[in-house]
């Protein structure tokens, strides 16, 4: 996928006059913050079930290569077959290949963030292969011909008369003068179509939220069921998982499972949480007869041993970026590559370099919300601010930024100079501001005062007083 | 090769080479081990709290359950079913001795097809391998009497559950299928497939709004059997 | 409240953290905070070797000068008591994340580990260390009480200051919608990302207006110019004050921020 990070700023100023967006954004930020905030109040536990989990992720990621080269074992051992990836190019190729050899036509793709990583839909079309997103929010996604906005409501910026605009364009077959007088008119039709699909594919791809050392298994979360549908219908099931989703055992899951979904919708549990062990049976009815899981870096290795490693804890809920004012008033396009909101802001610098997205880690005021509601407890924040140093090591931080900061920094370290300029600054301000108490347009704080008047100081500084009155006897 | 290149570079992240014997050692003791975590204290309760439990968590998640005394009043509690919501009384049906041992006709207008799903079903009828009450949540392991297409493909999904196989944590369920799973190719227990189902299908993916049946089930029904004295209260 | 002051003995001896914001904008909250300190049996002192806790360099990444600005202040604020500031989001820096500037100097680090110890938001340390549960303070008003974040989530600041409100004679608490939203102030943030902020403190001063109080009260001064700011540019009649000049009844000493004496 093409990053548009580094244009960070025009999209933002793109999604604030985006009156449909800032309406979708309007409407669910209350909903998503809510639901969560009730799931939570009911499981009493939830609290150290945070720590449990952070305690789990950490300890596979100080064992990571025994408990891949464990799972991957007994992956082959029950009929499976693993492709280790160290590039996204590698895993395209993969991919392509077991496509190829299986002489599929229609591939159905359940929900995959990591897809998106390797912009796999792409590759397929580009060798003759039909890929088909099944969760409803990639269908119509996929039809608009954009990426998904957030991780687990990849559409939710679209509203109704977006999707009867897509499926009257791209549902050709259908009577034109059908009509969509309600949101289940919609579900309807596309479940239509999709089932088409779901019958004809000949591969079934999906990601994973775990993949499960002990028993070799894959696992996937979802609502809709599309899913489980694309991976029991055809012949051969790719399952596509980055390297941190191992964990160790099902009791491990358990844990996982609790936080997952209260977290992310606000459930107590998804609707379908599926295992995913090997190929179909012997004697079994159904199930695909191929089972291959391509398993990933891209990049990731080498945020192990970083101050970034924290981050591979991540299950991907987005409890961070449903609560993220930021992200709230901007979108998940703005942030310009797979991943969106605070959990983005630390990841996308990772994979696809600082330079490229140093504006993610830089566009959060630090609220700390994110981290407050990670089910992993990953120090967002903190990360974040790490980007900042790797930036500012690198000079890679806008140079006028810079210099201001040098030129106060010296002073700062100055305390009897700073007093001087301090002093100066707060009565020149505060003489502005006179018969006022404000300014309203500054030039050298002109982003302040775009949005706001600039309240002026009290005109004597706080140690001028104190000094002051300190010499007059009154203190 | 990508295997040994990944795994060298996490080893060189991790600042060491391949894990020491010990410490593989005490790995493979916890995989065998699978010691349990925290487990929430609201299905902790008594036998019959954990069905009042198990059937308000179902509800919650809009499902719905019905308790019947045995096996053979399932017939009548399926027609009944079928008949107030006007669906037809044809049905795929999971072929598992369980089912067909039921004495179906005494309701000779339900037509059976033990089989998978067919994608026209509109009914289907699984058997349903046990339940955790601390979500609602059946566990339905892929089996050639259990066929996975059922949880799927229909329009209705009926689930006939033995109250006795009611659990209270997901742990205790996993318990249930690594002391009963049959040995699979490759020797280990996971059946192919196992789906944890905690309602009908549904998806908010179209104006934040939820709505029921996305591509799989718009209903889902549990018949319960109350085989279980203790769990009658 | 005005219980008797402990012996001059047995005084704490704090030591006032004014921060960089207090200092130039707007002393009266320094002087505030010193008559609380004092209220309460402080005995305040203000070192005059501080300038800034180093949080515009730490969080723009600069951790050398994070680093020299925290190594002065742990050689001017070490021998006290008590450091306290008038500032959730100042003391949180010295006190949880100054030990981690000092990661590679565990001299440094073990000093900055003491004086993280015992530093503290000034509501916190009235309410929590000085178990103060009123003060005398008279404000004729409703107001309602914006939660700045690093004071609500860093030091979990959150009923102190609407006890302490509470006591205040005259004053009306009114809760605004999401009082824990940030408004988007966020430090250098806010220039940085003018549209961004700019949006985040309007949905802000929606919901304070919302709520029809006429005072608006917090514990930060950024989040308070930036509210303040936003207010009086959509001609908002709404008093912005820091929470520690209505407790310590000195909102006669100096007009609301942004607004002119008159």
């Amino acid at each position: 996928m093409l990053a548009t990070s580094p244009a960070f700023k025009q999209n933002v100023k793109g999604a604030l006059a985006d009156a449909s967006l800032q309406k979708a954004l309007a409407f669910t930020r209350p909903s998503f913050a809510g639901k969560r905030t009730a799931a939570v109040a009911a499981l009493p536990e939830f609290e150290q079930l945070r720590d449990v989990g952070r305690d789990i992720k950490n300890h596979v990621l100080a064992n990571l290569d025994f408990y891949l080269e464990t799972w991957s074992a007994n992956v082959e051992k029950s009929g499976g077959i693993v492709h280790w990836c160290s590039t996204a190019d590698d895993a395209r190729a993969a991919v392509l290949a077991i496509c190829q050899k299986a002489g599929a036509k229609t591939v159905t793709k359940g929900k995959s963030m990591i897809s998106e990583e390797l912009a796999i839909n792409d590759h397929l079309e580009k060798h003759g292969i039909e890929p088909v997103e099944t969760d409803l929010g990639e269908y119509i996604l996929q039809l608009r011909k954009e990426p998904p906005s957030h991780i687990i409501a990849p559409a939710f910026h679209l509203n109704r008369e977006d999707w009867e605009e897509s499926f009257r364009a791209s549902h050709t077959d259908l009577p034109e003068d059908r009509v969509f007088g309600e949101r289940r008119d919609i579900l309807t039709e596309a479940r239509k179509k999709l089932r088409e699909k779901f019958l004809a594919a000949d591969v079934g791809i999906t990601g994973a939220n775990f993949l499960i050392a002990e028993t070799g298994s894959s696992v996937i979360v979802t609502n809709e069921g599309n899913g489980d549908l694309t991976q029991t219908l055809p012949r051969v099931h790719i399952v596509l998982a980055s390297i941190e989703k191992v964990i160790p055992t099902l009791e491990d899951a358990c844990t996982f499972l609790r936080l997952l979904a209260r977290s992310a919708t606000g459930q107590d549990m998804s609707v379908y949480t599926t295992f995913s062990t090997g190929a179909r049976r012997p004697a079994d009815l159904d199930g695909p007869e191929e089972y291959h899981v391509v398993l990933i870096d891209n990049g990731r290795t080498g945020m192990i041993g970083t101050e970034f490693q924290e981050m591979l804890r991540c299950i991907r809920c987005a409890a961070c970026m449903n609560h993220c004012p930021v992200y709230f008033t901007v979108g998940g396009h703005s942030y310009g590559w797979v991943y969106p909101g605070p959990m983005g802001s630390v990841l996308t610098p990772a994979l696809i370099g600082v330079d490229k997205a140093g504006h993610l880690p830089n566009a959060s005021t630090f609220c700390g919300k994110c981290e407050s509601v990670c089910p992993v407890k990953i120090p967002l924040p903190k990360l974040m601010r790490h980007w900042r140093e790797r930036e500012f090591e690198r000079h890679l931080a806008p140079q006028g930024m810079r210099s201001n900061l040098a030129i106060w920094a010296w002073f700062a370290k100055r305390p009897q100079l700073y007093r001087m300029a301090t002093g100066l600054a707060a009565r020149l301000l505060s003489w502005l501001g006179r018969g006022k108490g404000r300014v309203a347009s500054l030039p050298f704080a002109a982003g302040w005062t775009a949005g706001r008047d600039l309240p002026t100081p009290e005109g004597e500084t706080f140690f001028a007083r104190y000094a002051r009155a300190q010499r007059e006897g009154k203190l | 090769m990508s295997k040994e290149n990944i795994l060298n570079a996490i080893r060189r992240g991790l600042k060491r080479g391949p894990l020491p014997d010990d410490q593989a050692m005490g790995l493979r003791a916890r995989l065998a081990g699978h010691p349990r975590h925290l487990i929430p204290a609201r299905s902790r309760v008594s036998r019959p709290e954990q069905i009042a439990l198990f059937i308000r968590n179902i509800e919650k998640e809009f499902g719905s359950v019905a308790r019947v005394a045995d096996f053979a009043a399932i017939p009548d509690a399926v027609a009944a079913y079928l008949a107030a919501r006007n669906l037809p009384t044809d049905f795929a049906i999971a072929p598992h001795p369980e089912l067909a041992d039921i004495p179906w006709d005494t309701r000779p207008l339900l037509q059976r097809r033990p089989g998978r799903a067919q994608p026209s079903d509109l009914v289907s009828l699984q058997h349903g391998y046990a339940a955790i009450a601390e979500t609602g949540t059946l566990m339905l392991p892929a089996a050639p009497e259990r066929p996975t297409t059922l949880n799927l493909l229909s329009d209705t999904f009926l689930v006939v559950l033995r109250a006795s196989r009611v659990v209270g944590a997901y742990e205790e369920a996993w318990d249930l299928l690594r002391a009963e799973s049959p040995t699979q190719p490759g020797g280990g227990f996971m059946p192919r497939n196992v789906m944890l189902v905690t309602g009908p299908s549904r998806s908010a993916d179209i104006e934040s709004t939820l709505e029921l049946g996305a591509h799989g089930p718009r209903r889902l029904h549990v018949l319960l059997v109350d085989d279980d004295p203790a769990a009658l209260g | 409240m005005s219980q008797p002051a402990p012996p001059p003995s047995r005084r704490p001896r704090v030591a006032l953290f004014v921060t960089c914001l207090v200092d130039l904008h707007r002393p009266t909250v320094g002087f505030a905070a010193i008559r609380l300190l004092e209220q309460a049996g402080c005995q305040v002192e203000v070192p005059r070797a501080q300038t800034c806790c180093g949080q515009p360099a730490y969080n723009a990444g600069d951790r050398a000068t994070a680093r020299d600005l925290a190594a002065s202040i742990l050689d001017a604020f070490s021998g006290y008591d008590y450091i306290v500031a008038p500032s959730g989001s100042c003391a949180g820096m010295i006190s949880h994340h100054f030990s981690g500037l000092f990661d590679n100097d565990p001299q440094q680090r073990t000093r900055a580990e003491a004086l993280q110890a015992k530093t503290f938001e000034l509501i916190a340390f009235l309410t929590d260390v000085i178990k103060i549960t009123t003060v005398p303070a008279v404000y004729q008003g409703t107001a309602t009480y914006h939660d700045s974040c690093s004071g609500l989530r860093e030091l979990g600041l959150k009923s102190q200051p609407r006890a302490l409100l509470a006591s205040v004679s005259g004053l009306a608490l009114k809760e605004m919608v999401e009082p824990e939203t940030c408004c988007g102030f966020g430090g250098t943030f806010c220039v940085k990302y003018p549209d961004i902020s700019t949006r985040m403190v309007s949905d802000k001063t929606r919901d304070i207006a919302a709520t029809g109080a006429d005072t608006l009260l917090a514990g930060d001064l950024g989040c308070l110019l930036n509210m303040a700011g936003r207010l009086k540019r959509e001609g908002s009649p709404i008093k912005v004050r820091h929470i520690a000049e209505v407790l310590a009844g000195m909102t006669n000493d100096t007009p609301p921020i942004g607004e002119a004496r008159g």
